[in-house]
C-alpha cells in the first residue's frame, strides 16, 4: 500500500474524516475496511465507510462534495437499491444541508402563460405516479476505461434502482401553460456554484421529452422521502436516461424558446456521435451530442472477483440487468469467453426502466479458473458488445463484463 | 366445496387489496418532513513534498484531495488541461504564478 492508499484507509468519524497525519496510520480495529475496485493500473482501493447522513456503508470516492458508490453486493440482495445504500454524486459543494419543507418552492417560469411557485403541499395534492427506474451516472464504470480517463473513478456502483413516486412533469408544465414557441425545458436545483462566476449545474430536455408523461418530479424513493444526499425534497426522474438529467433538489424549471446553450449542455456531458459513443483513443475534434438514453447492461452480483467456489455438478450464478431505455428481453451467461451462451431465468418484471434479476445454474466441468460473462438484450434487440467502447469522458460503458472465480474441489 | 372456499378467500383478499390501492390513490397520505444534516468534512492534506503547500492552498476548498489522488496516471498534458479547466470554467481562484508548481506536482503523482 502506498501513501495515497494509506490516506484513504482511515475510518470516517462523525465530524472529522481522514484527518492529516492520523490518517497515515493503519486501519484501526472496527474500521469498515477497504474495497478493491480492480481498476486497471490503479489506484484501486477505496475506503468503505458510514458516516454520511442517511447512508450506510458506502464506497467513498470523495468526501467533499460527496461521491459515494454502492458496493456490488447490495445489488445481489434486491433489485431495488435501499435508500441508505443508493449512490451519491454532487458536482458542487454548495448545496444546502437544511431544507425547510414548508418554505421550499419550485419555480416554473420562462415561456409559460402563468409562472408558478409551487410548494410541496401543492405537489402532494396533484395526481400521483409511481415508476421503478434505474438511476445511473453517465460515468458509471469510468475507472475501467482503457486507456484510463480523468474524472470520478467509479467502479460499477454509480447506479441504483428505486420505486419513484411523484407527479408528472407534464402536469406541472400544463398548469403553467407552455407557450407554442417552447422547444426545451431547463432544470436546476438548490445547489449553487461554489465559486462566483462558475456555471451552476443545470440540464435541459427537449419539450416533447419533458412532456412525455413519464418524466417525473419525485418526492419519494422506495416509499420514503428522498435522503438529502439524493436530492431532498424533490428530484427529476428521467426514466431510461442517465442520471445527469435527474436534477436533485429541483427548484427551478425554465421553459426555453431555444435549445439550452449553457455549459452543462453545450460543453459537458457530451458523447461522440459514433455508434456506441466509441472512438479511437486519442482522436481529436470529433463531433459530439449531449448524452441521453442508457444502454443495456448486466452484472454478475452473486459472485465476487477472485472468489473460490466449491466444485459441484452445477453452480448457481445470478445478477441484475437493465435494458437501457427498453425492457430486458433476455440475459445470457457464458463461461467460455463468449463462445457459447446459455439462457437465464428472469425474475419479476418491475417495468421497462427497472433492474431485472436473472439467475442460472451453470454446469461445472471440473476445478480451475472460470470466467463468467453476462449479456443482456433489450426488447428492441439491442445487446451488449464484447469489446469495451472508449471516449475521453468515460461515458456510457455497456460492454459485457467478466467476473473470474476459482472452482476448487476443497472450497 | 373446499376449492370454492379457497376461491372465496382469495377473492376477499383481492377485493381488500384493490380497495386499499384505490384508497391510497384517492387520498394518498405522504408527508414530507424538513431535513437537516451534518456532512462529514475532509481535512486530508496533499501528501508532503515539493508543491504540496501550493496544492493545499489552491486545490482543497472546492474538493477533497482524494479527487486528485485517486486519478489514474495522467500525462503532463492531461493535467495541464485539467488545471486550465478548473481555472477557466470552474473559476478556481488560482494565481498564474502557482500554476507551474501545481502542474509539476500533479505530473509527478504516480498512482499504483
Amino acid at each position: 500500500m502506498d501513501r495515497f492508499d494509506a490516506m484513504m484507509t482511515a475510518p470516517l468519524g462523525r465530524r472529522q474524516m481522514l484527518a492529516g497525519t492520523a490518517a497515515m496510520l493503519a486501519v484501526p480495529a472496527g474500521a469498515q475496511g477497504l474495497v478493491d475496485l480492480r481498476l486497471p493500473g490503479g489506484p484501486s482501493q477505496r475506503p468503505l465507510a458510514g458516516g454520511f447522513p442517511g447512508k450506510g456503508e458506502m464506497i467513498v470516492q470523495r468526501i467533499h462534495p460527496p461521491l459515494l458508490e454502492t458496493p456490488m453486493e447490495v445489488f445481489d440482495s434486491d433489485v431495488f437499491t435501499p435508500n441508505d445504500r443508493f449512490f451519491v454524486r454532487w458536482h458542487w459543494s454548495d448545496f444546502p444541508t437544511s431544507v425547510d419543507a414548508g418554505a421550499f418552492r419550485l419555480a416554473v417560469r420562462g415561456r409559460v402563460r402563468r409562472p408558478l411557485s409551487i410548494g410541496l403541499a401543492q405537489l402532494l395534492r396533484m395526481p400521483r405516479v409511481e415508476l421503478a427506474a434505474v438511476n445511473q451516472c453517465s460515468g458509471n464504470s469510468r475507472g475501467l476505461f482503457e486507456p484510463r480517463v480523468p474524472g470520478a473513478q467509479w467502479g460499477h456502483g454509480a447506479m441504483g434502482n428505486a420505486r419513484w413516486t411523484g407527479v408528472r412533469l407534464r402536469d406541472v408544465l400544463d398548469q403553467a401553460g407552455v407557450l407554442s414557441d417552447a422547444v426545451a425545458v431547463r432544470f436546476a436545483g438548490l445547489d449553487g456554484a461554489t465559486v462566483e462566476g462558475a456555471p451552476r449545474f443545470e440540464k435541459a430536455l427537449a419539450i416533447d421529452h419533458a412532456r412525455d408523461g413519464e418524466v417525473m418530479i419525485a418526492f419519494a424513493m422506495n416509499g420514503e422521502q428522498l435522503p438529502l444526499l439524493n436530492g431532498f425534497p424533490i428530484r427529476l426522474v428521467v426514466p431510461g436516461w442517465y442520471s445527469t438529467y435527474w436534477i436533485k433538489m429541483l427548484s427551478d424549471i425554465e421553459v426555453l424558446s431555444a435549445p439550452d446553450d449553457r455549459y452543462w449542455m453545450a460543453k459537458a456531458y457530451r458523447i461522440p456521435t459514433t455508434p456506441g459513443a466509441d472512438i479511437v483513443p486519442g482522436t481529436k475534434d470529433f463531433p459530439t451530442v449531449p448524452i441521453g438514453r442508457m444502454v443495456p447492461r448486466s452484472f454478475v452480483t452473486s459472485l465476487r472477483e477472485g472468489q473460490a467456489v466449491p466444485l459441484r455438478p452445477t453452480m448457481p450464478v445470478g445478477g441484475i440487468a437493465l435494458g437501457g431505455d427498453r425492457s430486458v428481453a433476455r440475459v445470457e451467461l457464458s463461461a467460455d469467453g463468449g463462445r457459447s451462451w446459455q439462457p437465464t431465468r428472469l425474475g419479476p418484471d418491475h417495468g421497462r426502466y427497472s433492474f431485472r434479476r436473472w439467475d442460472a445454474e451453470l454446469p461445472l466441468a471440473g476445478p480451475g479458473p472460470l470466467t463468467l460473462m453476462a449479456r443482456c438484450t433489450n426488447d428492441a434487440g439491442e445487446g451488449q458488445p464484447m469489446k469495451a467502447i472508449w471516449n475521453p469522458s468515460g461515458f456510457m460503458r455497456g460492454n459485457v463484463e467478466a467476473v473470474s472465480v476459482e472452482v476448487r474441489a476443497d472450497a | 366445496m373446499r376449492d370454492r372456499t379457497w376461491l372465496a378467500a382469495g377473492l376477499c383478499a383481492l377485493v381488500a387489496a384493490t380497495a386499499l390501492s384505490a384508497v391510497s390513490r384517492a387520498a394518498p397520505r405522504f408527508t414530507v418532513k424538513s431535513t437537516s444534516v451534518e456532512l462529514p468534512y475532509d481535512e486530508t492534506a496533499y501528501p508532503e513534498g515539493p508543491g504540496a503547500e501550493v496544492m493545499n492552498a489552491n486545490c482543497a476548498s472546492c474538493h477533497s484531495a482524494s479527487m486528485v489522488l485517486l486519478q489514474p496516471k495522467l500525462s503532463r498534458e492531461q493535467w495541464t488541461g485539467i488545471v486550465r479547466k478548473m481555472r477557466d470554467v470552474y473559476r478556481a481562484p488560482v494565481a498564474d504564478e502557482d500554476v507551474p508548481a501545481i502542474i509539476d506536482y500533479l505530473a509527478k503523482l504516480s498512482p499504483r
